[in-house]
């Protein structure tokens, strides 16, 4: 599905991963600062890495070395932020329809009516983002997300500015939307907990590198020391 | 006493269009160069902003006499605009316009430049993975949140073309009917034996523009500051 081979040098920080998904959910899980949110921009394509190459499926979306990078507005590529960043200045239903005016994909009316049913947020569609609960406002950025059609769905920590009650609220959303949507969804966090939820594939992160890509068995941190060296496999 | 006579009439008429004419025409350059200076780095970024500012600290005078020299009949670019397009400023009320546009170009580009300092990049970003590209998310998410100080910044504009005198005395003269501005009446009638009455009216108007200009743009600014909370 998503292949990622990529290096990316940040100030003293260093970033080089190499790994495959395939459809379904597949999480990207470390701790904070292990380079996650630098990742998942580089494969939505709002930051260039400095060698390697992205694929989704066929479509070559980043290669160095032939000298291609599509640009973010270009690749289709669903995300959803930990702050929503809806736009203050549009409504709810404006926000929700801005991704399909101008990605210029067709949605047909049904479709939007499941979507907003699915994540309920009828009630809000007349609203601003700035009278919402941050649960709202996180389910209207999944509904935004995925009215542009999207072909891959990045989650970069969509609950984890939410408290405990409002995480439960979203999350049976989440689920939904992995069995419902089928689109495939990179799902990044430091929380095992979600990533039970939703995920069956994880790929393990620390300090800019792929710890272990695998199943769940993956996210038993048990007390080592994050980056020691039987656990390196890529 | 408290009549406008024509002759006043023509004047407030004259600034006013050439206040409003300048702001408006000032407005298109004022986004791209408060853009640039935002957003961009560059070399000679430093020079850019010295001369954008240069109106607002150099003498109005020699604004005016520099106006004059480049956009002059003889003047390298109006002698260019005169003979290709047929545009001329020298002694035409569109001269009036141009020198105030360029006075009032610095507060317009502050004003802007600093509301699209504030705004929050990350919805750009977002934006950006929505599929919009960049001219469509600079006109549906950077200048609709810019919009306050955009609103402030051709109000600072506004007044000051409303209040220009130096630059515009010395590029097109002061001629009544052509390019005598409110300033250059008031200026003038303070100048001839009895005009005092007539000065003293002008300046009632003066003030009274003044203040429903920031009235209006106080308005204005909080309307579109509420838009964004929700109201």
């Amino acid at each position: 599905m998503l292949s990622v081979d990529i290096e990316k040098r940040l100030g003293a920080f260093s970033i080089a991963v190499t790994f495959e998904t395939a459809a379904g959910a597949t999480a990207l899980f470390g701790p904070s600062g292990s380079g996650k949110t630098s990742i998942v921009s580089m494969i939505g394509g709002l930051l260039a890495p400095d060698r390697g190459r992205i694929a989704l499926g066929d479509d070559v979306l980043f290669d160095s070395s032939a000298r291609i990078n599509v640009p973010a507005h270009r690749r289709r590529i669903g995300t959803v932020f930990q702050e929503g960043r809806l736009f203050p200045h549009m409504t709810v239903a404006q926000n929700l329809d801005y991704g399909r005016w101008m990605s210029r994909v067709s949605v047909d009316p049904a479709e939007r009516a499941r979507i907003i049913d699915m994540l309920n947020i009828g009630a809000l569609l007349k609203r601003r983002p700035g009278h919402l609960s941050g649960g709202e406002r996180q389910r209207v950025a999944f509904g935004r997300a995925l009215l542009m059609k999207p072909r891959l769905l990045l989650l970069d920590e969509p609950v984890a500015s939410l408290d405990r009650a409002r995480k439960l609220e979203i999350l049976p959303y989440l689920a939904r939307l992995r069995d419902e949507a089928r689109v495939p969804m990179i799902y990044v966090s430091h929380q095992a907990g979600e990533i039970q939820r939703l995920c069956s594939q994880v790929v393990r992160i620390d300090d800019g590198h792929v710890l272990a890509t695998g199943g769940l068995e993956l996210l038993d941190v048990d007390g080592r020391p994050a980056g020691s060296p039987q656990r390196v496999i890529s | 006493m408290f009549e406008l006579s024509a002759e006043e009439w023509t004047a407030v008429e004259l600034s006013l269009r050439i206040a409003v004419v300048a702001t408006f025409a000032a407005l298109p350059f004022g986004l791209a160069i408060a853009w640039v200076l935002a957003r961009k780095d560059f070399w000679g970024k430093a020079l850019l902003d010295g001369i954008v500012h240069l109106p607002l600290v150099l003498p109005p005078v020699v604004t005016g006499y520099l106006l004059l020299i480049t956009f002059g009949r003889k003047g390298l670019v109006g002698g260019f605009l005169a003979d290709t397009f047929g545009i001329v400023f020298s002694f035409r009320w569109t001269g009036a316009a141009l020198a105030c546009g360029v006075m009032g170009f610095p507060l317009l580009v502050r004003a802007i430049r600093l509301s699209f300092e504030a705004i929050d990049r990350r919805l750009e970003d977002a934006a950006s993975t929505l599929g919009a590209n960049r001219l469509w998310v600079f006109f549906t998410v950077t200048l609709p949140l810019a919009l306050p100080g955009v609103i402030a910044g051709m109000v600072l504009c506004f007044a000051k073309a409303l209040g220009e005198f130096g630059a515009t005395i010395t590029f097109v003269s002061n001629i009544p009917g052509e390019t005598q501005t409110l300033s250059a009446a008031i200026y003038t009638f303070t100048q001839i034996p009895g005009g005092d009455v007539a000065a003293l009216r002008l300046v009632v108007v003066a003030v009274v523009l003044a203040l429903v200009a920031l009235i209006a743009s106080e308005w204005f600014a909080r309307r579109a500051g509420l838009r964004y909370h929700g109201e």
